[in-house]
Order: structure tokens, then sequence, then C-alpha cells
């Protein structure tokens, strides 16, 4: 079996603080995989360690045969500054980075895929929108848009169905399948226990440390994530061994 | 009316080579300001303005009045500024607007040390509040082709500049121009601000790049339109004040930025964008 991202003994932090401690494991290559665990349990900063936004403090992230145009990334929505003037075409139009760059046009026929990834996340007729008129849940769907039109090999999503309504995030959900369909890598951190279930075969749970990683059936049990919380909460004292050891 | 607007430009080599000059400078800073303004970067610029003194003041120190002395002077003092706390700020934990008023502080001091202890008065005053009614044709060539090389780098930057301001987090994702855009963007600030300060002086060359800027935010939603919109009003501004300053004996440059800051208060009342009247009086909603 293949990998798409392989971590290895891969320590992740700010300020020399490590928030994700020595963990190893692959991501199989096409996998739908989901990252849980409490909060401060260091999935943003995983997926911001496997942008190359954050060094390793320790180990390193391998991703195989897969090049930095290969990877998208979505992060949280506070990141993007919405009193900026641009307009959901503008927006969606730069996915196409790795073909137009900083510099070039948007020729018609690159303009048509724009529509057509509008079109396909429900947004047509909001094109000359800007940005800042957008809900929370239209925003989400401009940005599924442009992560299209990024055509990445490796997707990954930072809680991409937070604050958006049901309709949303089944429309959205459908955009990940198609992903995986497609034989994409999709890594996505997520909190809904039932969410992760019924649509991610894979699941990782971290609590700083590795908690489990496999097939969600037999790895998303309520004693991992019970094991995670206290993990996680040990943490959140002076510091010690973080419960390391819990059980 | 006619005499009193045109008669004055017609007859005195010294007014167009001023209205030029400001012309040049609301081209050139002006979009600057524009993207100093969307980055919530608006005291930057006043930061900066600050910043150069001490190289321009060594600059007069070595060679006078000198255009190209205290241009080089100005921009070294300026650019190590803007690089010494970009570089304070990625490796320490230092916001980037407590290194830069740090570093720009001491800077000023250090400029108004020396033109204290080296200079005089007259110099110092030549500095703050620039000569715009004495540019030569040095000058005048510094100037344009300043706004030449703005426009031409913000052409060639816009679309990295754009995500650098919008969403920093996808272009550092995608690419490796993150820090160059905004190490070029400081520099073209820089650039400004020391072209400028020959005309307007340190302090009021800010008020040309910031004030047309924050009334056209009234006027425009998009960005070319902000921009379109800010070099209208620092031009008209421009006109304004030059022909307020040859008719009641006013200095120019406060003159200038007071008819920006007329602009201003005109557009915040009665702009289309989010004015006092735009908000009292509310366009019914439109569908998408």
């Amino acid at each position: 079996m293949t990998y798409a991202v392989a971590f290895q003994d891969l320590t992740l932090g700010y300020d020399r603080h490590p928030a994700v401690r020595q963990l190893d494991g692959e991501v199989a290559d096409g996998s739908l995989t989901a990252v849980v665990g409490p909060n401060g349990a260091g999935k943003s900063t995983l997926l911001k360690g496997m942008t190359g936004a954050l060094r390793p403090l320790a180990g390193r992230v391998d991703f195989g045969t897969c090049t930095r145009n290969d990877i998208a990334y979505l992060p949280q929505q506070s990141d993007i500054d919405q009193s900026f003037p641009i307009t959901v075409v503008d927006l969606v139009a730069v996915g196409l980075w790795s073909e137009i760059g900083g510099f070039f046009g948007l020729r018609a026929t690159l303009r048509a895929r724009v529509d057509d990834a509008i079109s396909a996340v429900g947004l047509t007729g909001f094109e000359s929108r800007p940005v800042g008129s957008l809900s929370g849940g239209q925003l989400q769907r401009a940005l599924f848009a442009r992560l299209l039109l990024q055509d990445a090999r490796l997707v990954l999503l930072d809680e991409p169905f937070t604050a958006i309504d049901a309709k949303t995030m089944i429309d959205l959900l459908g955009v990940v399948q198609r992903w995986h369909g497609e034989g994409r890598t999709v890594i996505a951190v997520l909190h809904d226990a039932e969410t992760v279930r019924e649509y991610f075969p894979e699941t990782l749970i971290l609590a700083r440390d590795l908690v489990a990683h496999g097939p969600t059936a037999e790895v998303l049990t309520a004693a991992n994530q019970f094991r995670a919380r206290q993990m996680c909460e040990a943490c959140d004292g002076p510091p010690h061994d973080c419960g390391r050891h819990a059980s | 009316m006619w005499e009193a607007l045109v008669q004055p430009f017609a007859e005195f080599g010294f007014m167009r080579r001023a209205l030029l000059g400001c012309i040049a400078i609301s081209v050139g800073a002006t979009p600057v300001g524009v993207f100093l303004l969307l980055r919530r970067m608006s005291l930057t610029g006043d930061a900066m303005a600050h910043a150069i003194l001490p190289g321009a003041a060594v600059g007069y120190l070595v060679a006078g009045l000198s255009l190209g002395a205290m241009t080089i002077g100005g921009l070294l003092a300026g650019i190590a500024v803007a690089l010494l706390s970009g570089f304070v700020t990625r490796v320490t934990a230092l916001r980037e607007d407590a290194s830069l008023a740090a570093f720009y502080l001491i800077s000023l001091a250090l400029g108004v040390l020396i033109v204290s202890t080296r200079g005089s008065n007259v110099d110092l005053m030549h500095v703050l509040f620039g000569t715009v009614l004495a540019l030569n044709n040095s000058a005048l060539i510094l100037l344009c082709s300043i706004a030449s090389f703005t426009l031409f780098a913000l052409a060639l930057l816009f679309r990295p500049l754009v995500l650098e301001c919008a969403d920093p987090q996808f272009l550092r994702a995608v690419s490796r121009l993150s820090a160059v855009t905004h190490f070029t963007f400081l520099a073209l600030v820089v650039l400004n601000l020391v072209g400028g300060f020959h005309a307007l002086g340190t302090l009021m060359v800010v008020g040309i790049m910031i004030v047309p800027a924050a009334a056209a935010r009234f006027w425009a939603a998009s960005i070319g339109g902000l921009i379109l919109a800010a070099v209208a009003i620092a031009v008209a501004a421009s006109v304004c004040g030059l022909l307020v300053s040859y008719h009641f004996g006013l200095p120019s440059g406060p003159a200038i930025i007071l008819a920006a800051g007329l602009a201003y208060g005109l557009s915040l009342t009665f702009g289309p964008a989010g004015s006092f009247a735009a908000r009292a009086y509310p366009y019914r909603h439109v569908e998408a």
C-alpha cells in the first residue's frame, strides 16, 4: 500500500511548546481520513505542519511522490479577511494558481473552469458578489470551489463544516466524496463523531500524542474518545508526562 | 473665476512644477495608500515617514540640500527600519505594530538629534514640511520616475498583493511569493515617502498617501475603483490646495492635505458606500 503522507517521529509546536508529539504513522494514498480529538489536541497544528506553514520541532513529514503543488489546504474561516473588497469569482479563481501563477491572466477556458467550480458548489449567480456579503455557509462553498480548481492529490480541510447549516454541510460532503471517488487523499479535522462515522472510512484520533489510527468503525470508540479527553486534560495542568500513560 | 483657477498655473512656472510634482505623488503614492488602508496598516505609513528622517538628515549633513544624498539616505533608513521590524516580528513574539513603533521612534529621535545638533531650524522645516513650490527638474524627474516604477511594481505584484491582504495563509500555501510581496510592498511605501518628502515633507506626504485612500472607501467597492477614486481625489486636492495656497498666501503642503481632508469629510458624509448618508438612507435590498 502506498502512502500519501507519512509522519516520522513528528513533533510540532509553537515557541518550543509541543502541540503534537512524536507522531508516527501513514495516511494511505486515496484514503478519506478524519482527524478528531478534543480542543487543544493539536489537530489544526498537524494540518499546518503538513502544509509546511509550521516547521517541525523534531521528526518529519514525508509526502512520498507529492509535491507542494499537489497539496490543497482549507484553513479555518477566521484566517480570511472578509472585509477585503474582492468578489467571489476572484477568490475562487486563485485556485488556478499553479496554472496562472501570480502574473498571468484568466483565459476563456480557465474562466469556464472557474464558472464550473462555482456551479458545482451551488453558488451560480454569486460570481460578482463581494466576499464580505456572503454568509458563513456561502463563503465555505466558495472556498470549496477554490479547492476544486486546485485539483490537488492531497486535500487538507481544517474544520470545514463548523458554523454552517445542514444543507450546506451535506452539499460539501458530496464534494468531499467526489474527491474520494476520484482517488484523491482527503484529510479533514472534524468534531462531529456522527459525521465521521457516516462519511469517513479512516480516523486518526489525536490528543497531542497519537491515540489511535485506523478504520473508523474500529478506532472511533467511546473508550478511545474518553482516553483522548483524559490525555488532553492531563496536558492542561502543570508540566509532567501529560497523561501519556492514561488508560 | 477662470482666471482664479487657471491663471496661477498659466502664468507661473513654479506653480506648474508644483502641480506636476503633486500629480506624480498622487499617481504613485495614493495606490500604495489604498493597499495600506486595506491591509489595516494606515498608521504604518506615518511610522515609516518618521523612520526616514535620520537618513535624510545624514544625507543633508554629508552633501547639503542634495536631492540624491537625501533620497538615498531616507531610502536606506526606511528600508532598514522596515527590514528590522519585519525580522523581529518573524523571529520573536513581538507583533509587527509594536516592533515597527519601537524602531521608528528610535529612528525619529536619531533624526531630530542629528538635525538639531548639526543643522538649523530652517533645515528641519524643509525636511518636515517640504518645498513643493521650489521643485527643480531633478526633483520632478525623481517624482515621475518613482510614480512610474510604483505603478509597474503594483501591476506586477497585484494578484499576490491582493492575496497577501485577503488570505495570506492561502498565498503562503500555494507560493513562495508571500515574503517577497510583503517586503516589496514596504519598499514601495518607503520609496514613495522618500520621493514625496521633497515636495510635501516627511509629515505631510503621509497625508496624500492615506487621506484620499480613506475618502475613496466611501465611493468605490472594488480595488480598481478604490485606486481610481483615491487618485482622482488626490489630484483634485492637489489642484485645490495649490490654488488656495496661491490666493491666500498659505503654506502649500498643509493646504493640499487640508483639501484632501475636506474631500474626506464630504465623502464620509455623502459618499454612496458606508457613509453617514448611505447608512441613514440605505438602498433597497438587491437580490443575488
